[in-house]
């Protein structure tokens, strides 16, 4: 099996698939103790709109499902902010409105039915090397956030404690949210829509099953998204199934672990 | 003396609600000031804007400045509704750190450690410290709260409805770590309460708030039946009849 990392194309899968792992599983941090899951899930399926007009277009359907995302999520966030509707009927709204226009406009495409499966179940092992740069821009761009985790954490704790020390918690849920949308979008090559949610939400949701406070959890649900990436592509090798549903179900192989130890516990 | 806190024609609306209106007043540094009045009257609403969290018309002075800029550090805060995240995993010791650090500890550095241990042994729960919040009861939760607004060393205290959840024994620990506290510190003490022996006892003066301010001063001069009968309303406050100061 090791033989097969001697292709380029199995690297640039490997490699693809620590990147997701890593920026999903480390916003999804957030995201899981945010109850932000339907975010996720939202933001993936409006993505559809953006990749469809870069399609229909010509353009890197990524470059224009990037900015339509993060549109998306600001939009979704100030709604919120507004508090005319509860936030997932907001999201529900949004993303199906977005969503369904994607379908419409791919649905003009001539390759419809071929492009519509590449971004519902992604296709990692065609990750060319623009996707790559795009994921280590992502990655670099996640990094870059870090040093706010003290202040992400805090305002995920209690927003008005948080905000009584000085913390820009309003504009900080901006930024989370544009960042969870890069993220989404960026990911999809790699796992596909259907399941870039997953990975945001269970490697984090394992790791709050095991960890005794927020830094711990941290670190768990970085370790998980980590491996998911290789032994799913190994189960995906092994069962000749597609790599985005075999790394989603390792990382359900955690979960059902993580599961068990704390029942154990 | 100087002015821990100046108000002048302060005025505060929630969207439709008018929370508070030409409400005026000074407290002086060092007082404990104990704001009663019935629900929903603007007792948590006036701390809120004290603390920076509420745009307010008329003049606001907190500690020498208007509250949205006054260091954070300076002022130790204790909500009523413990409004945390319940399924955010959590230990005492973290949160009595973000005190010090003002975000999330991603660890409490060696030379903070004995400050988060000092405060959690003031209020009496040294043995919390390593304890998930999820665990604690809601009299524990009270003391945590408390150490970390005590572990910044504030001038300024603020809490809402402290004794909320605590027993008996707990509430008068609570009294006196504040007291001592004020007596070391020279802090001023805001404290929103329900309890008007509370406010006639601990209090140096009482805010009597209902929309407006309809009495301030000393606990003797502002807790009289009449005050408590026109802020309250006709229903009046449970107290009030068999109240003595």
């Amino acid at each position: 099996m090791f033989e097969l990392l001697t292709f380029g194309f199995m690297q640039r899968a490997l490699v693809a698939g620590v990147i997701v792992g890593l920026i999903t599983s480390y916003l999804g941090i957030f995201v899981v103790q945010r109850n932000l899951s339907f975010l996720g899930e939202g933001l993936a399926h409006a993505a559809l709109g953006g990749i469809a007009i870069g399609v229909l277009t010509g353009s890197q359907p990524t470059w224009v499902a990037l900015p339509f995302a993060v549109a998306v999520a600001l939009l979704i966030v100030f709604l919120q902010d507004y508090g005319l509707l509860s936030g997932d009927a907001i999201i529900g709204v949004v993303f199906s409105v977005a969503m369904a226009g994607g379908v419409v406009l791919l649905s003009q495409a001539p390759t419809y039915n071929q492009d519509l499966s590449t971004y519902l179940f992604g296709s990692i092992l065609s990750v060319g090397p623009l996707d790559l740069w795009t994921l280590l821009g992502t990655l670099i761009l996640v990094a870059m956030a870090i040093p706010l985790w003290g202040r992400w954490s805090y305002a995920t704790f209690d927003p008005e404690l948080a905000a009584a020390d000085r913390i820009p918690v309003r504009r900080d849920s901006y930024l989370l949210a544009g960042l969870i949308a890069v993220v989404v979008v960026v990911s999809i090559k790699v796992v596909g829509i259907v399941l870039t949610s997953a990975c945001l939400v269970i490697p984090a949701a394992s790791a709050r099953l095991l960890a005794s406070n927020f830094r711990n959890m941290t670190w768990l649900a970085l370790l998980l998204g980590l491996l998911s990436a290789p032994l799913g592509l190994a189960a995906s090798y092994l069962s000749d199934a597609p790599s985005g549903a075999t790394m989603v179900l390792v990382q359900g192989a955690f979960f059902a672990l993580a599961l068990a130890g704390r029942r154990k516990s | 003396m100087i002015e821990a806190i100046q108000a002048q024609r302060l005025r505060v609306q929630l969207g439709d609600h008018l929370a508070l209106s030409e409400v005026s007043f000074s407290l002086p540094t060092g007082a404990f000031a104990a704001v009663i009045g019935p629900n929903g009257g603007g007792k948590s609403t006036l701390l809120k804007t004290l603390l920076g969290l509420i745009p307010y018309q008329g003049e606001l002075i907190v500690l020498g400045q208007p509250p949205a800029v006054v260091d954070s550090g300076r002022t130790g805060y204790v909500p009523q509704a413990k409004n945390w995240n319940r399924g955010f995993p959590a230990q005492a010791q973290e949160l009595v750190a973000t005190g010090i650090y003002r975000r999330w500890p991603f660890f409490i550095a060696p030379r903070d450690r004995p400050k988060v241990l000092t405060a959690l042994s003031i209020v009496g729960a040294s043995s919390l410290a390593r304890k998930p919040l999820s665990h604690l009861s809601g009299g524990e939760l009270q003391r945590v709260y408390l150490a970390r607004a005590l572990v910044r060393q504030p001038d300024l205290i603020l809490l809402d409805e402290p004794a909320t959840g605590i027993d008996v024994v707990g509430e008068i620990d609570l009294y006196r770590v504040l007291e001592t506290y004020q007596r070391q510190s020279g802090a001023t003490i805001l404290m929103v309460t329900h309890d008007l022996e509370v406010a006639a006892h601990h209090a140096t003066s009482v805010l009597l708030i209902n929309q407006k301010l309809w009495a301030y001063g000393s606990p003797t001069e502002v807790l009289i039946e009449a005050n408590l009968a026109q802020a309250f309303g006709h229903s009046g406050h449970p107290h009030i009849g068999s109240f003595n100061v």
